[in-house]
């Protein structure tokens, strides 16, 4: 009998998440004839987000549409969470290492006493079955994993940004909506014991750092909070994010939530700019694994010189300017 | 006779914090026989767990109560709980695992051994780091609510006591604030913002020699624990070395317009 392989998907705004599409290709690969591919969707008017996971090859997609799913609350959500593990009872659970997918898989995992692996980067078969590779240090060095076998669900969290996203919606193992099977869950009963107040959207519109294939990331060198804009403005033009050196937080010329590093957030974009940013080791930790660094420093013996695809020694106010008007040309 | 209308009053609190001794975050990692050198490494608590200490001390402060640290792991694990002990904590446990089975450890036999000590104290509120610098895995605690059936919010940047048992936190969603409103018994993991730790004082460090750390092998809570874990490692490494790449030269202009002829060319990850 094949296995159930589901994906928890997940909304940003009105929107399905990137990471959801990413965790689709994931649940593809680990896919073998005989198996199916599940779907949960959480969330307040999904009628249009179903449409679109109903084409990226799902078998069934369970839904569970509420207006008390508006806003993030771990005890409601997990509670569709477990009806959905009831009803689907997956072999596999995916879901993206995001501010909810990390709170919500250890809930179903203890819940379940099964293994869970966090923040996975890829995976590959083996003759000793599937093997599971992963960050530790803050990506100062990886490890490879394994389930036990009796304890499923395995349930999976992956990073943002590390698998391709499923792009070829047609050409699907089911590509016809009305073969895929719809299930919808029952309106959930209001938690007891805790409850969301408000939500309030500090970075609205920006992109997320653990998301964003650019970032610009401002040191000590920046100086000072005001010294962040002209980085804001580059992130702008190349539609990036902002993010941030442990000591550009601790001096206060930015919020901790914009921190890269081993303690911070840990980035893999296509190009990271480090402005201003000496390199200090758990900074490192944090961005290294980037497809390609740049790093603008004055002081040409900064060590992040030494991890840098391209450098340039130099006042970070005189060249990112130009650096955002240049790419302003370019790009229009 | 007098009433003790005490029932809005805030009454002394348990309160327990989760801990884990991690590698100094300055500190490089190398790999030799297939496992993480740690000789001659700095040892500290996880930098997000000491902001659990330090918020459980303030409302100690605050309103009274007492304060127990918890760690799972090998003997040295105990130099980072009396350093909590030197914070101010009153008690510290360390459940005992030797250092060639903490390296076999994962976290569902972690928050099990933790649940196993804690089902019976019923602590009123729980604090544990967002997740710890080197597994990185961020699952202890919030599978620990779990077992404990408790609610939890992680990742909070505010915490604060409200009328009764009702506590409100802000908690960091990648950026956005979400305002939760709980009731204790309740769990809580610190992100990054939350206070700023306090160092130990000297007179904290010898009052914290006289302190009580517990300590409670393993397999007495779980006898046949390394059994248990639902995953394994089957190999570690190091990621390939970053070489370091070009350094432009000329005048700002010109390395401005290099680098962006080697992004879009070279690099082929623009325009």
């Amino acid at each position: 009998m094949g296995r159930t392989i589901a994906v928890i998907a997940e909304m940003r705004g009105n929107q399905l998440r990137q990471v959801t599409f990413e965790a689709l290709h994931a649940a593809e690969l680990l896919y073998s004839p005989g198996d199916r591919i599940v779907a949960l969707l959480i969330g307040y008017q999904l009628d249009a987000v179903s449409n679109t996971l109903m084409q990226t090859g799902i078998q069934e997609l369970i839904i569970a549409d509420d207006e008390s799913y508006k806003y993030y609350e771990p005890e409601v959500y997990f509670a569709a969470v477990r009806t959905f593990n009831d009803i689907a009872s997956p072999d596999i659970i995916l879901l993206g290492h995001t501010a909810m997918g990390r709170d919500l898989a250890p809930m179903l995992a203890a819940h379940t006493k099964s293994g869970q692996l966090s923040d996975v980067v890829s995976f590959e078969a083996s003759e000793a079955g599937w093997t599971f590779r992963r960050p530790v240090y803050a990506g100062k060095a990886f490890e490879s994993r394994r389930f036990v076998d009796r304890a499923t669900p395995w349930i999976i969290t992956i990073r943002p940004n590390n698998f391709k996203a499923i792009d070829h919606l047609e050409d699907r193992v089911s590509t016809d909506i009305a073969n895929v099977k719809q299930t919808f869950l029952p309106t959930p009963s209001p938690s007891l014991r805790s409850v969301v107040h408000e939500v309030v959207q500090r970075m609205s519109g920006a992109i997320d750092l653990t998301e964003a294939k650019i970032i610009i990331s401002g040191g000590r060198g920046v100086k000072s909070s005001d010294g962040f804009k002209p980085l804001e403005q580059l992130a702008s033009v190349l539609n990036g994010a902002v993010g941030a050196s442990r000591g550009a937080c601790d001096a206060g010329y930015c919020d901790y939530s914009l921190q890269v590093g081993q303690t911070g957030k840990v980035v893999t974009p296509e190009i990271y700019f480090a402005c201003g940013i000496s390199g200090a080791i758990q900074h490192l930790a944090g961005m290294s694994q980037s497809r390609v660094i740049v790093a603008i420093n004055i002081d040409p013996e900064a060590p992040i010189f030494q991890v840098a695809d391209y450098g340039i020694v130099g006042d970070l106010f005189e060249i990112i300017p130009l650096l955002t008007s240049e790419f302003r040309k370019m790009l229009t | 006779m007098t009433f003790l209308s005490n029932e809005s009053a805030h009454s002394p609190l348990d309160i327990v914090v989760l801990m884990k001794q991690t590698f100094d975050t300055e500190e490089r990692v190398s790999i030799v026989n297939g496992q993480v050198r740690q000789d001659g490494v700095k040892w500290v608590i996880n930098p997000y767990d000491e902001y659990a200490v330090e918020e459980a001390l303030r409302w100690k402060e605050a309103y009274g109560g007492k304060v127990t640290v918890i760690s799972v792991g090998p003997e040295r694990c105990a130099e980072a709980l009396r350093t909590a002990l030197a914070m101010g904590a009153d008690e510290a446990i360390l459940i005992y695992v030797e250092n060639s089975a903490a390296e076999q450890l994962d976290e569902h036999v972690v928050s099990s051994l933790l649940h196993a000590v804690l089902k019976d104290q019923s602590p009123q509120l729980l604090l544990a780091g967002h997740f710890s610098v080197d597994q990185g895995s961020a699952q202890v605690a919030i599978r620990l609510s779990v077992l404990l059936d408790i609610p939890h919010v992680s990742a909070i940047t505010k915490l604060v006591r409200m009328e009764g048992q009702r506590v409100k936190a802000d908690r960091d969603a990648e950026g956005d604030t979400e305002r939760l409103e709980v009731k204790l018994p309740a769990l809580f993991t610190a992100q990054q913002g939350l206070n700023e730790p306090r160092y130990p004082s000297l007179p904290g460090i010898i009052k914290a020699k006289k302190k009580p750390l517990t300590q409670i092998d393993a397999l007495t809570l779980y006898p046949d624990f390394s059994q248990a874990v639902g995953t394994l490692r089957t190999s570690i490494e190091l990621p390939p070395p970053r070489l370091s790449g070009k350094l432009f030269a000329g005048s700002p202009a010109e390395q401005v317009e290099q680098l962006i002829r080697s992004l879009r060319d070279e690099a082929k990850c623009i325009g």
